[in-house]
């Protein structure tokens, strides 16, 4: 059951992963964009993360991908051109990409012996309760840090697209 | 598998997405999809750190994601703002024609 | 019995009764706001007009279906799709009563209960946005893009005062499962007066109620905050080039935003399927359900209310009461709870 549900919701990331780099129209890659934080999302959920499932649906889903969408349709920027002279990136960058990939699942595979199951139900810790205490009382410096680099963006985004009224 | 899924898988998904952002960060030429690349790595990297945070059970892991995904929540704003900034002066999101402080 | 078999007659059952309320509360808007307008409203098809819904679908069925040209059918045909889904997935952590025995099975009278049921509902409010901006995108018209960015704004500058609001009960309740919230309130201080939220101390949520009832006005896209879809401004807005099914579509989906906006403040205020004097709970099954019920339905007769009786606010009056006057409010009433909880508790 595990097995079914992860290979499922893993296989629509991959697939939405593709979507984002391969469609020309900024609006289809958004939306696969998006596809790919919901299943990312069960597999947090998978994982025993409940809090973060949620606030991934609700902080990256539903209000940076709204950002997204809507800079996209206010600039009604059509679908991208091929660019002159591409070809010849594509065909030194992919090796190289496979070769990445190649690395990272050799080192994953040498750290990890497959003897490590992931059930769902397996870790418990991920409640509301244990996440706030750990943020309030040991991570208490990053989250106020954090906080002041959002108002930091926030006062450079009004900033960056203030118009002047004349 | 009788139980589970080997937690090394979750970690070669996570591995698989990085790469596609990182291949969609170098090949497509749209600023917005660049951006939109990043925040696909960034998610590869969330997806660590949770599986991560399984595997030691402790919470620690995913006070990171939660620190992960406010700071890109700070730069998507920005950077969509520059993006805008940048469209307004050269009515194009074409990298390669705003690079024009190269050379 | 069966988990699965259990789930899936209870959610047979929750989706046949919220589809027959949905194609009601049509009826009974148009009754309400034509009594309040001093008319009659429909009473030709039927008795009283009860059958008024059906001929409505009925026409809607038979309509020409339209396809706008351009390049974009599949967000098209996606929008409304998205629109009713996600707001029929809020009703199933919604807490109708307590732990009954329907014909010798044990089981709450709630589809499942999640323990981050509060988070949950937040989460899928906010992906209703998307139905709307891709609506208005996919028709490939003027009016409805504009209708859909303006509705969209406003539906994400709404949603702070209505995360803030939220926030405050939990502090009292001291729990995000909708189930444990309103078991939470069920003791009666003083020996009569029911620990409602709404009216508990520390510090009795008012406030609180009224900014989440005047931000989910504004997340439902109805009247006064309805500019992105009126029919006297912008051509209807973001679903001008929708007709027959998706256009019901799109209606269904608002009055299932109302519907669980409504049963989101019974439960987190109003103390959910309580009675308010002790006593009253002596009917099993159908108690519980009454009193939700009447709760909800009260605060639907004020949505209607409010329809046939304000006038709308202007796009840059409503953006300015968001950010000026709700969002400080809500944190205020955010930071005295915490700290009158901190004080008592």
């Amino acid at each position: 059951m595990n097995a079914i549900v992860f290979l499922i919701f893993a296989a629509v990331a991959v697939i939405c992963g593709i979507n984002v780099v391969v469609r020309t129209h900024p609006i289809s890659c958004a939306l696969a964009l998006i596809g790919t934080m919901a299943s990312l999302s069960v597999l947090y959920l998978l994982l025993g993360a409940q809090f973060i499932a949620a606030a991934q649906v609700f902080v990256y889903a539903g209000a940076i991908m709204v950002l997204f969408v809507f800079v996209i349709m206010l600039l009604n920027a059509g679908a991208e051109q091929k660019p002159h002279g591409a070809w010849m990136a594509r065909l030194t960058g992919a090796p190289l990409l496979v070769a990445l990939l190649g690395i990272l699942g050799f080192v994953i595979l040498r750290a990890f012996p497959r003897s490590e199951m992931a059930r769902f139900g397996g870790f418990t810790g991920g409640t509301v309760e244990n996440v706030g205490r750990a943020i309030f009382t040991t991570y208490l410096l990053p989250f106020e840090i954090t906080s002041i680099l959002v108002l930091i963006a926030i006062v450079g985004a009004v900033v960056l697209g203030y118009k002047e009224m004349d | 598998m009788p139980q589970g899924v080997p937690l090394a898988w979750y970690l070669i998904l996570s591995a698989i997405l990085f790469t596609l952002g990182v291949a969609g960060f170098l090949f497509r030429r749209n600023l917005i999809t660049m951006f939109m690349s990043i925040e696909l790595m960034l998610n590869a990297a969330n997806l660590t750190f949770v599986a991560f945070s399984y595997h030691f059970k402790k919470v620690d892991g995913q006070i990171f994601t939660f620190f992960v995904m406010v700071v890109a929540a700070a730069e998507a704003a920005v950077g969509l703002a520059i993006i805008l900034t940048v469209f307004k002066n050269r009515a194009t999101l074409n990298v390669d024609e705003i690079a024009s402080m190269k050379n | 019995m069966n988990f699965y078999l259990l789930s899936a007659i209870k959610a047979a059952v929750v989706v046949g009764v919220l589809m027959l309320t949905l194609l009601y509360l049509q009826w009974v808007e148009r009754k309400v706001i034509a009594r309040i307008q001093v008319r009659v409203g429909p009473n030709r098809v039927g008795r009283y007009g009860l059958l008024q819904p059906i001929a409505d679908t009925l026409k809607l069925l038979l309509k020409e279906d339209l396809m706008p040209p351009g390049p974009n059918r599949f967000l098209y045909l996606l929008a409304p799709f998205l629109a009713i889904t996600l707001s029929l997935i809020s009703i199933s952590v919604i807490p109708f009563g307590p732990e009954v025995k329907v014909i010798g099975v044990p089981t709450w009278m709630q589809l499942t209960d999640l323990n981050i049921g509060v988070v949950f509902i937040l989460a899928i409010s906010s992906l209703n946005v998307y139905g709307v901006v891709l609506a208005g995108w996919a028709s490939n018209s003027k009016y409805p893009l504009l209708g859909g960015l303006r509705a969209s704004a406003q539906m994400i500058s709404y949603e702070l005062p209505l995360g803030l609001a939220v926030a405050a009960p939990l502090l009292m309740s001291n729990t995000l499962s909708l189930r444990e919230i309103v078991v939470s309130q069920s003791h009666y201080t003083w020996g009569f007066l029911p620990a409602w939220n709404l009216f508990r101390g520390p510090f009795p949520q008012v406030i609180g109620f009224l900014v989440f009832m005047v931000a989910a006005f504004a997340e439902t896209n109805r009247v006064p905050f309805d500019l992105p879809e009126a029919e006297t401004e912008l051509v209807a807005g973001f679903h001008t080039e929708y007709s027959s099914m998706k256009f019901a579509g799109f209606f269904m989906a608002e009055y299932s935003n109302m519907i669980t906006v409504c049963s989101m403040a019974t439960v987190l205020f109003l103390g959910g399927w309580l009675p308010p004097f002790p006593g009253l709970d002596v009917v099993p099954v159908v108690g519980p359900l009454f009193w939700f019920l009447a709760k909800t339905g009260v605060l639907l007769f004020v949505f209607i209310w409010v329809r046939g009786t304000m006038p709308r606010l202007r796009y840059d009056q409503l953006m300015r009461f968001a950010w000026s006057f709700m969002f400080p409010v809500a944190m205020a009433n955010l930071m005295i709870t915490g700290l009158m909880v901190a004080l008592v508790g």
